[in-house]
């Protein structure tokens, strides 16, 4: 219990998909130009997360690791096309069953969530949870050892995503009305605003928990 | 042969270099371009693996593009991109261990680099195969560009060095010269690709 809450806490601040990896990183910045698109976005992507991350984790574990399907076969070399095309298949799926139930929220996430397909934070979380997998709980605060690790690492990560977007939209928002140069507008200052948000950021790597 | 090397492939080939960058302009592909760039080796690295990539995958689906139904051809891009990230992440974890390790996630992410869907959906899909290639290669090229700026200040500022080589003279750290230690941090690579993308502006604003 308490490595969860710890790889929750780390997966929001100290490894934050932005600021650490930048990941995510096109819609991050295609997206946050107001705090309301931004935050159906965000609230999109923590949700394809809390899905893929754990069924990817299942697949590693039963399927593609070392000795999990047939003792002696390694089938880690496949795990981009398996997870691709369960990110892929899981995104339509959701797409599809909000739809049906919940007509209100397929209105407000609307064109994001097809979107999420190619969103390189859903993937690098996926990425990221094998390289845990590998690591021994004992001794790393990072490692994923299992169902409920995956599960806060995935909840975690969208959380940080989340907050990151919806950070950057409200700076965007206010940035309207600042004097900037030509040539600077728009992308250049969004980047350097970013810079700086990361910057902020470091600041939590010292964080022990 | 003069057909394949017309006016207008050469255009298709020389846009994206400058004009049309994937990343300056188009703002596609950032994830990698950012998190690889401490130095100049994963950089160059990245950027091959990624022209490798878009060239071949923009032959092969816009071969296969008038087979493939249009519902899913998102799944079948993505399939086929998926096959060829495997084969180079393999190649390179066999021919140059210590790049593909520190290169480590974002081998895998060029599955979901935009600039390869990019390239897909907007080129390859109603193009034939060798303009499909030229715009591979092209937007793959002006990719590794950008990668190769950033690598270059920020291994140079950073650690003194370029390629491992270090440049900075002894002389100059007697003087007091120091590494900027901020260089390394992911933050200043965000910092440093905004930069560029001002130069880029307003260099190409006055040529209009």
């Amino acid at each position: 219990m308490e490595h969860m809450i710890s790889l929750f806490v780390r997966s929001i601040f100290v490894d934050n998909m932005i600021f650490a990896f930048f990941l995510g990183m096109c819609s991050y910045l295609a997206v946050s130009k107001t705090v309301k698109t931004s935050l159906g976005l965000g609230v999109a992507v923590t949700f394809v997360l809390l899905i893929t991350v754990p069924v990817n984790y299942a697949l590693q574990t039963y399927v593609l690791g070392p000795d999990a399907l047939v003792p002696g076969v390694d089938l880690t070399f496949l795990a981009f096309i398996l997870f691709i095309a369960v990110i892929a298949a899981i995104v339509q799926l959701v797409e599809m069953i909000v739809e049906k139930f919940s007509p209100s929220l397929y209105a407000a996430l609307g064109i994001f969530l097809p979107l999420i397909a190619v969103n390189c934070a859903i993937m690098g979380a996926s990425l990221f949870m094998q390289q845990r997998v590998q690591m021994d709980p004992a001794v790393s605060s990072q490692a994923i050892g299992g169902f409920g690790d995956a599960i806060a690492y995935a909840l975690g990560s969208g959380i940080g995503w989340l907050l990151a977007i919806v950070g950057l939209a409200a700076i965007r928002e206010k940035m309207a009305y600042a004097d900037v140069p030509k040539p600077l507008q728009g992308l250049g200052i969004t980047f350097i605003t970013v810079g700086l948000m990361a910057m902020a950021f470091m600041c939590f790597s010292g964080l022990n928990i | 042969m003069s057909k394949l090397f017309s006016s207008e492939n050469k255009e298709v080939f020389l846009n994206p270099l400058n004009k049309n960058n994937p990343i300056a302009v188009q703002v596609l592909g950032i994830c990698s371009a950012l998190a690889v760039t401490s130095q100049l080796e994963p950089a160059i690295v990245m950027g091959l693996s990624v022209t490798v990539i878009t060239a071949f995958s923009n032959v092969i689906i816009s071969l296969l593009r008038n087979t493939i139904p249009n519902r899913i051809r998102i799944i079948v891009q993505l399939v086929v991109v998926a096959a060829l990230v495997t084969i180079v992440s393999q190649v390179l974890k066999a021919y140059s261990y210590d790049v593909s390790v520190q290169l480590s996630v974002y081998v895998g992410l060029i599955i979901t680099n935009c600039i390869l869907m990019g390239r897909l959906e907007a080129f390859a899909m109603q193009n034939g195969p060798w303009e499909s290639f030229l715009d591979g290669v092209g937007n793959g090229l002006g990719y590794a560009l950008i990668l190769v700026i950033v690598g270059f200040v920020r291994e140079l500022l950073g650690f003194g060095t370029l390629l491992g080589y270090s440049v900075v003279p002894q002389w100059l750290y007697d003087h007091g010269y120091q590494n900027n230690g901020m260089m390394t941090m992911p933050a200043m690579s965000l910092i440093i690709v905004g930069c560029v993308i001002w130069a880029h502006r307003s260099i190409n604003k006055e040529e209009k």
